[in-house]
């Protein structure tokens, strides 16, 4: 596909990776079902139910390094972003932070996997999709646990604050829980991703085209690759870090909602 | 290929994409249901399975001790029991010894006084006995030597013995 813009632009120098190189052809004919991220999309859940499936058949005492990997990473949802933050009713929580994390890292990473190499949560629809499920699940929690009449109330005059100050406060109060909660925690995830993946393809190809240039060129071609590589590890680690945030933000937001005070 | 490029260059990467949103809902609700209810049983299964196995190994070792520390307890206190009772025995049976000798000696004295007794008893009759007949002979063979020194009978069997008697009781006076 790159091959095809440097074509298009044969003779008209270096074209810069923008967000065009987020879009992807159809598999088959124009249907929008088909493309790669979609593909991606359903090789994480396939690779990712294969992976627990197993690694939590047998439920060993004594874990095998399968159920051990496996274990690792539920316990550290489990406890760390669970039990940790939420308290003591975690455990209906779990399986969904659990997948929230495990979801959002496998489609960050394959953004360095090779042959895949492209972050799916990069394309903003899959990060809002996420975003609007954590905004409905922990409101529902609020209302469930506190009735929606002093949810909604809580939230527009937080209690023990001077009645002069909801002026300013309630305004802030609404639009941290109705718009910026949801968005930033979508946005945060995409832009992240998506900066990461272009900032890869900036010195990737970038590298590139320098080898298709003069001798000079040529010579410093390989210091973008060698950056590209080390942006590569960079990339690894904010991946990781974004499943986590997503994933910690939303823990959060649940136990915000099960507390009586906000 | 090119028509999309040209065509995408509008495109904000901020507006979502129906099928991606439609797809990134399925997919996600799709590996939710499976992590729920088939790894997050098994793995909590696992867990609560460790945490028994820990704890009822500690449990166990526990119990075990406590045991052992009854056993040891009662086997000092049987011990020591045993010990207070060898005692006493021991403290008896001197006890009863020193009453056996006892009661054999004071038997044995009295035995011994017995026989003494008895034969003072028969010493004093028999001496009675040499006294009656000494007294009997002595005043026979006194009668008849006086009687022949004096030339007098003396037959007069009351006569006799008072003169007899008189006799001995001058003897008896002069020892």
């Amino acid at each position: 596909m790159r091959s095809l813009h440097l074509l298009s632009a044969s003779g008209g120098g270096f074209v810069p990776p923008s967000s065009n190189d987020f879009i992807f052809p159809s598999f088959f004919g124009h249907s929008q079902y088909a493309t790669k991220p979609i593909f991606l999309v359903f090789l994480s859940v396939l690779l990712i139910s294969i992976f627990f499936v197993l690694a939590s058949r047998k439920a060993a005492i004594v874990p095998s390094k399968l159920q051990f990997a496996g274990e690792s990473l539920y316990g550290f949802v489990r406890n760390d972003l669970g039990r940790d933050i939420i308290g003591h009713e975690f455990m209906r929580f779990v399986p969904y932070l659990f997948t929230l994390f495990v979801f959002i890292l496998t489609n960050n990473i394959f953004g360095i996997v090779p042959l895949l190499q492209f972050p799916t949560m990069s394309h903003v629809s899959f990060p809002y999709v996420l975003a609007i499920i954590t905004f409905v699940v922990f409101h529902y929690i609020g209302i469930r646990k506190q009735g929606i009449r002093k949810y909604i109330k809580d939230i527009m005059f937080m209690p023990g604050v001077p009645k002069a100050a909801y002026i300013l406060l309630t305004p802030i109060e609404i639009a941290t829980y109705f718009i910026t909660r949801p968005l930033t925690l979508a946005l945060r995830l995409f832009a992240n991703m998506f900066a990461g993946h272009l900032l890869l393809l900036v010195f990737i190809l970038g590298g590139d085209h320098l080898l298709k240039g003069v001798i000079g060129l040529k010579l410093i071609s390989p210091f973008a690759f060698a950056f590209g590589i080390g942006l590569t590890f960079f990339e690894f680690l904010v991946q990781c870090l974004q499943a986590y945030i997503f994933t910690l933000l939303t823990a959060l937001y649940i136990a915000g909602a099960l507390a009586d005070e906000h | 290929m090119h028509s999309i490029n040209l065509a995408a260059e509008k495109i904000n990467p901020l507006l979502p994409h129906t099928a991606e949103l439609i797809v990134g809902a399925i997919a996600f609700t799709l590996l939710y249901l499976v992590l729920r209810s088939k790894v997050v049983p098994m793995f909590e299964k696992a867990f609560t399975a460790r945490t028994e196995a820990i704890q009822g190994g500690m449990e166990r070792a526990e119990k075990a001790q406590l045991e052992a520390e009854r056993a040891l307890r009662q086997y000092t206190e049987q011990l020591s029991k045993a010990r207070d009772e060898a005692h006493s025995l021991r403290e008896d049976a001197r006890a009863q010894g020193v009453a056996i000798v006892e009661e054999l000696r004071t038997k044995a004295q009295e035995e011994a006084g017995r026989i003494t007794a008895a034969a003072h008893a028969s010493i004093e009759a028999e001496r009675q006995a040499a006294i009656a007949s000494l007294r009997t002979e002595v005043g026979t063979i006194a009668i008849e030597l006086a009687s022949k020194i004096v030339g007098e009978s003396l037959d007069d069997q009351a006569r006799a013995s008072r003169v007899v008697d008189r006799f001995l009781d001058d003897l008896e006076v002069s020892k």
